[in-house]
């Protein structure tokens, strides 16, 4: 079997045992990367050096017994959001192109720490604001089901990479379901973590009260692996939870026994109605019946605020990332245009010219939202829905150990279908903003395909604050019972 | 040209991309503000709840009091700080002509 | 158009009242930055103490120092505040070249401190309770440096150089009320409230409060009203007011050219000046098109700062003796009239001497050495008081040799240069430079023979009971012992010998 067909488990464990080398790993995956992102188009930048660099170190350190990481030499994707300071970080954004960050986000530290070899950096949407990487400067994602469908946003080229066998692991993120989408709709695995659960250092700043970082995988197991690795509390994270990090692969290895007996799974009356493709809803009316025949208590809740957490999530974000992005002024990094005017017109030549138009209407936006005259009515009622919606999960999570929905309500759509039409864009990311506005954990698992287009479906799977370990255990379980009577989603061979 | 619903109108989003420092075309104005007049139509649904007595919420997960202790930390060098700047002169960056009053 | 005229101070204050406003802004002397670990020194070469956080490169993150939010509740409590039991940071928004995420860390409706007072006493004695609002914890920002166009000022330059080193520099903003019914006093109460305010500072070690090198800035806000009126006039913001006697002259200034507007039938606009040092006027500023709105907003990258009751409380035990209390203190302890005492604090004596009291001294000696022999070689060297190169321990050391006998004053002094030059310790450099006073009465007999001997008109005085006659005899003698004698030994020793 290819070694790009491996899952990370698996691969790791014949780096560890040198039945495969992290040189031949990482080579083979560099290999299929120059065989297909031609068509796929998952990466923005690729590392060949600096992998096989990684790879080769951890050879040696096989050889000499040194004692390495659960994940040493495998190959990951990440999201051109993280800071790399070997690679160009862009975010997507022509105002960052050919920016060289002097710095390692902490999850690129902790991921060069566990030996693993980053591959390169990940299309997105620009600064992670889009829901199909077709707001990305550098061009759109093909999802390798249907390359002229969109793999999700904003982290579709992470996801795009684990579909089209480029990684077997990923990292990406999500403010309001851009890792959890992408997954649903390219048939892989991806988690939101808790908030507070990744660190946020290095990663350039989306929505900084709703962004987290999280694993992207082709199973959970992989999921929690990596999870693992990037989880914890850091210091030059004000935001960072300074607990113990669930025990997510003890929790997926015994959800892939397959007992859920005596776990309530809470289905959100408010994510459940009307908006879902059939496939889509026909798809998660089947994952309900599993999750019962794994034992599971199905039981129905309800989020009352749900329904207003799209606009009061189009609210805070817009806010925040009007400040957020503020940085880009031309002044100290990043792209000047029309040098020899003043620094006030120099900085608004370079955003004019370096933001794209999604990034451009949300800046406008969150301007508004927080003017003098409004910030009562928007952004000020926004914070107060959000308290609400938090009240939702707890009352629902005291009646279920963990919520499932549908993650996104389509499967992946045409590219070009919604790109100018922004509110029908928003209207993917319904299932998944909850629980970023809570804070609380969710990941997308694949529950098949719909049965009108034969495209990926995901499951989501929400859990409290720090609950990743249940959440897990649910999802490897589904996916094990899933797996073992339809077999793993397989994207079709990408032409070449 | 105010919009039809009223919401939000060309001049304000005018007004609002100077703000945000943003020197969009005519064309992007028009585009704009039809949009951004739909979007807020839409989020406007916040008002819809009744959260009078309701704290706001500005963080996600509830922690409080986290410091860091008065050390020095190694940060970068003046070659590595200045190294994605579009000019620079004597170790400091360069910027073209500042109009406004110092703050 | 030409400005009306300046009115004639007295001539305001018959018919105006003036409402006077004080805002204050301390860097604090943490080792490091306010969100960030990078050092704080002053001077260093240009964006060498900078980092992703206080640069605002993409993707860094604050993370607040702990000293600093010790600092500012220390300053809130010195300043009889309410410490906020919890409040956020929040994120106020405008561009500008020298901030570097183009918004300020701040606090804005949650500050740290608020509802103080100090009482001011002004130089005849006369107390002026001044209210405190507020004092907030946020970030400093960059420098920039105009190039071209006329002494770097910011108009007609060509370009500018932004240098990062005090960005994120922890600031303390300190707002007072608006100050009413100080009348003709009123730049009077602004001086002494900014410098008490600095003695303060400076007595808690949280700041260096140097006005001369921007580690205290003051901005006036000043409105008239005319007189017996009740009605508040509008204000303007007066800025880069930096040395105490420039916040005396920059308040007078604005009442006389406020008067003169208001004269003229003018009104006066809701603005920001600057302050010329050299002229002693203020200017207005640009004027922005639009207003601004700094579209504030609580600050999501930090947590709310909840400081709990102990804290407080321990921190209020570390309060230092409030400076003009101390100084009242010392004074009487010292037995030293007020205006001696106004020297000892002009002259940045007070805590020197009382140092080296502590450090054994009698408080006469002590203060003597300093206002004297060293207020001398200070003012040689051109630097203060406090940046000789002695310490009040060594100070103290050189008065106890003097008591013992070991030395005389004019030993005691070389003993003292020879600290100032760096020879060591007093102990060190009166055994290198062999200066021990003779104490030897053989070796001391002897000189004074000769040196009677050698002038026996003036034995023969001494003898006939001119007694004062002896000091030509104790100027031979100390000359022969090159100033090693004890001189009242010798003058004992010389009523001994004439007589024998």
């Amino acid at each position: 079997m290819s070694l790009t067909r491996l899952t990370a488990a698996e691969l790791a464990e014949k780096i560890a045992s040198r039945e495969v080398s992290a040189v031949e790993a990482a080579q083979a995956h560099l290999d299929r990367i120059a065989e297909v992102d031609g068509e796929v188009h998952a990466f923005l930048h690729v590392g060949t050096e600096a992998a096989l660099a990684n790879a080769a170190l951890v050879d040696e350190q096989v050889a000499a017994g040194t004692a390495l990481g659960p994940l040493a030499g495998v190959p990951l994707a990440l999201k051109d959001v993280f800071t790399t300071a070997d690679m160009p970080t862009t975010c997507g954004s022509k105002i960052l192109e050919g920016w060289r960050p002097p710095y390692d986000a902490t999850v690129t530290a902790r991921l060069r720490a566990a030996g693993i070899t980053i591959l390169g950096k990940t299309n997105m949407d620009e600064f992670a604001m889009g829901s199909s990487t077709e707001h990305s400067a550098y061009g759109p994602t093909h999802n390798p089901w249907d390359l002229s469908r969109i793999p999700g946003g904003s982290g579709g080229g992470s996801a795009a990479a684990l579909a089209a066998f480029e990684a077997p692991l990923a990292i990406g993120t999500d403010t309001g379901g851009s890792i959890r989408q992408p997954a649903a709709v390219t048939g892989t695995v991806g988690v939101k973590p808790t908030y507070g659960g990744v660190s946020r250092y290095g990663l350039v700043a989306c929505a900084s009260s709703l962004d987290q970082g999280g694993p992207c995988a082709r199973t959970v197991l992989d999921a929690a692996l990596l999870h693992e690795v990037i989880a914890g509390h850091d210091p030059l994270d004000s935001t960072s939870i300074d607990r113990p990090v669930p025990s997510v692969v003890e929790a997926a290895r015994i959800g892939a026994q397959g007992d859920l007996s005596g776990l309530r799974v809470g289905v959100v009356k408010e994510l459940g109605g009307e908006g879902y493709q059939p496939g889509v809803r026909a798809s998660f009316d089947a994952a309900l019946q599993r999750l019962e025949k794994l034992g599971a208590e199905v039981v129905e809740v309800s989020c009352p605020h749900f329904e207003y957490a799209m606009a009061a999530y189009y609210l805070i974000l817009p806010s925040e990332v009007s400040s957020n992005l503020a940085r880009f002024d031309a002044m100290r990094y990043g792209l000047r245009v029309d040098e020899g005017a003043s620094a006030e017109e120099v900085m608004a030549a370079t955003r004019e010219a370096g933001f794209g138009p999604e990034v451009k209407r949300r800046i406008i936006l969150g301007t508004y939202a927080l003017s003098s005259g409004y910030y009562d009515a928007y952004y000020g009622q926004a914070q107060k829905v959000r308290t609400l919606i938090s009240r939702d999960f707890s009352a629902a999570f005291a009646k279920a150990d963990v919520l499932v929905s549908p993650t996104a309500p389509t499967t992946a759509f045409p590219l070009g279908e919604k790109v100018d039409d922004p509110l029908a864009m928003y209207l993917n990311d319904l299932a998944t903003i909850p629980t970023n506005l809570a804070g609380v954990a969710g990941m997308s698992v694949p529950s098949g395909l719909a049965e009108e287009d034969g495209l990926p479906v995901g499951l989501q799977i929400m859990a409290p604050a720090l609950g990743e370990a249940v959440m897990y255990r649910v999802g490897a379980a589904f996916e094990a019972s899933r797996t073992a009577d339809e077999g793993a989603l397989v994207a079709p061979e990408v032409a070449r | 040209m105010p919009s039809e619903s009223g919401a939000i109108s060309r001049d304000e989003v005018a007004h609002l991309a100077r703000l945000a420092r943003l020197a969009v075309t005519e064309t992007e104005l028009d585009t704009f503000a039809g949009q951004l007049d739909v979007i807020l139509g839409s989020v406007a649904r916040v008002g819809e709840v009744a959260a009078e007595d309701i704290p706001p919420t500005s963080h996600a997960v509830p922690l409080e009091n986290v410091f860091r202790p008065d050390e020095l930390r190694p940060g970068l060098s003046q070659e590595q700080a200045l190294s994605g700047a579009p000019a620079a002169e004597e170790g400091r960056f360069r910027v073209p002509r500042i109009l406004g009053e110092e703050a | 158009m030409t400005a009306p005229a300046l009115v004639d101070y007295a001539d305001v204050v018959a018919r105006y009242e003036p409402t006077l406003g004080l805002e204050v802004h301390v860097e604090l002397s943490t080792n490091t930055k306010m969100f960030c670990g990078c050092a704080t020194t002053f001077g260093a070469e240009p964006n060498t103490q900078v980092c992703p956080t206080c640069l605002g490169l993409p993707g860094s993150l604050p993370v607040v120092n702990r000293t600093a939010v010790e600092s500012a509740i220390r300053i809130g409590l010195a300043l009889n505040c309410s410490i906020a039991p919890w409040g956020r940071f929040a994120r106020k928004n405008y561009f500008y070249p020298d901030m570097p995420k183009n918004f300020q860390t701040s606090q804005y409706d949650e500050p740290i401190c608020v509802d103080g007072y100090m009482d001011v006493t002004l130089d005849d004695g006369e107390v002026v309770r001044v209210g405190i609002e507020r004092a907030h914890m946020e970030e400093d920002t960059g420098k920039s440096l105009h190039v071209g166009g006329a002494t770097g000022r910011i108009h007609g330059a060509d370009y500018s150089l932004l240098d990062y080193n005090r960005a994120g520099v922890p600031l303390i903003e300190i707002v007072t009320r608006m100050i009413p019914g100080t009348g003709e006093r009123a730049p009077e109460v602004a001086r002494a409230y900014v410098t008490q305010l600095r003695d303060l500072i400076k007595s808690l070690g949280v700041s260096d409060v140097r006005m001369d090198q921007g580690s205290m800035r003051c901005d006036v806000n000043l409105s008239l009203s005319p007189a017996g009126s009740g009605v508040l006039g509008t204000r303007t913001e007066t800025k880069n007011v930096n040395s105490l006697r420039s916040v005396e002259r920059a308040v007078r200034y604005e009442m006389s050219r406020q008067a003169g507007v208001l004269d003229a039938g003018g009104e006066i606009v809701q603005e920001t000046r600057h302050f010329e040092e050299q002229s002693g006027t203020t200017r207005a500023g640009r004027r922005k098109e639009t207003s601004e709105d700094y579209r504030y907003f609580p600050e999501p990258d930090l947590v709310p700062i909840a400081p709990s009751e102990s804290w407080v409380e321990e921190l209020r035990g570390t309060l230092p003796e409030k400076p003009w209390e101390r100084r009242a203190r010392l004074q009487a302890e010292w037995g030293i009239s007020d205006e001696e005492l106004r020297d000892l604090v002009n002259a940045g004596a007070i805590d020197l001497i009382s140092d080296t009291v502590a450090a054994g001294a009698p408080a006469g000696e002590a203060r003597s050495w300093w206002v004297a022999y060293l207020a001398q070689q200070a003012n040689a060297r051109g630097v203060e008081l406090a940046e000789l190169p002695i310490t009040p321990g060594q100070v103290a050391r050189v008065i106890a040799l003097v008591a013992a006998g070991d030395l005389n004053n004019k030993l005691a002094r070389q003993v003292v240069d020879g600290v100032l030059a760096g020879e060591g310790e007093p102990d060190e450099v009166v055994e290198s430079r062999g200066l021990t006073v003779v104490s030897d009465d053989g070796a001391l007999i002897a000189a004074v023979d000769e040196a009677l001997a050698a002038q026996p008109d003036v034995a023969d005085k001494i003898r006939a009971g001119k007694v004062q006659a002896a000091g030509a005899i104790v100027g031979a003698v100390m000359k022969a012992t090159r100033g090693q004698a004890d001189a009242k030994r010798v003058r004992e020793l010389i009523i001994e010998r004439v007589g024998s």
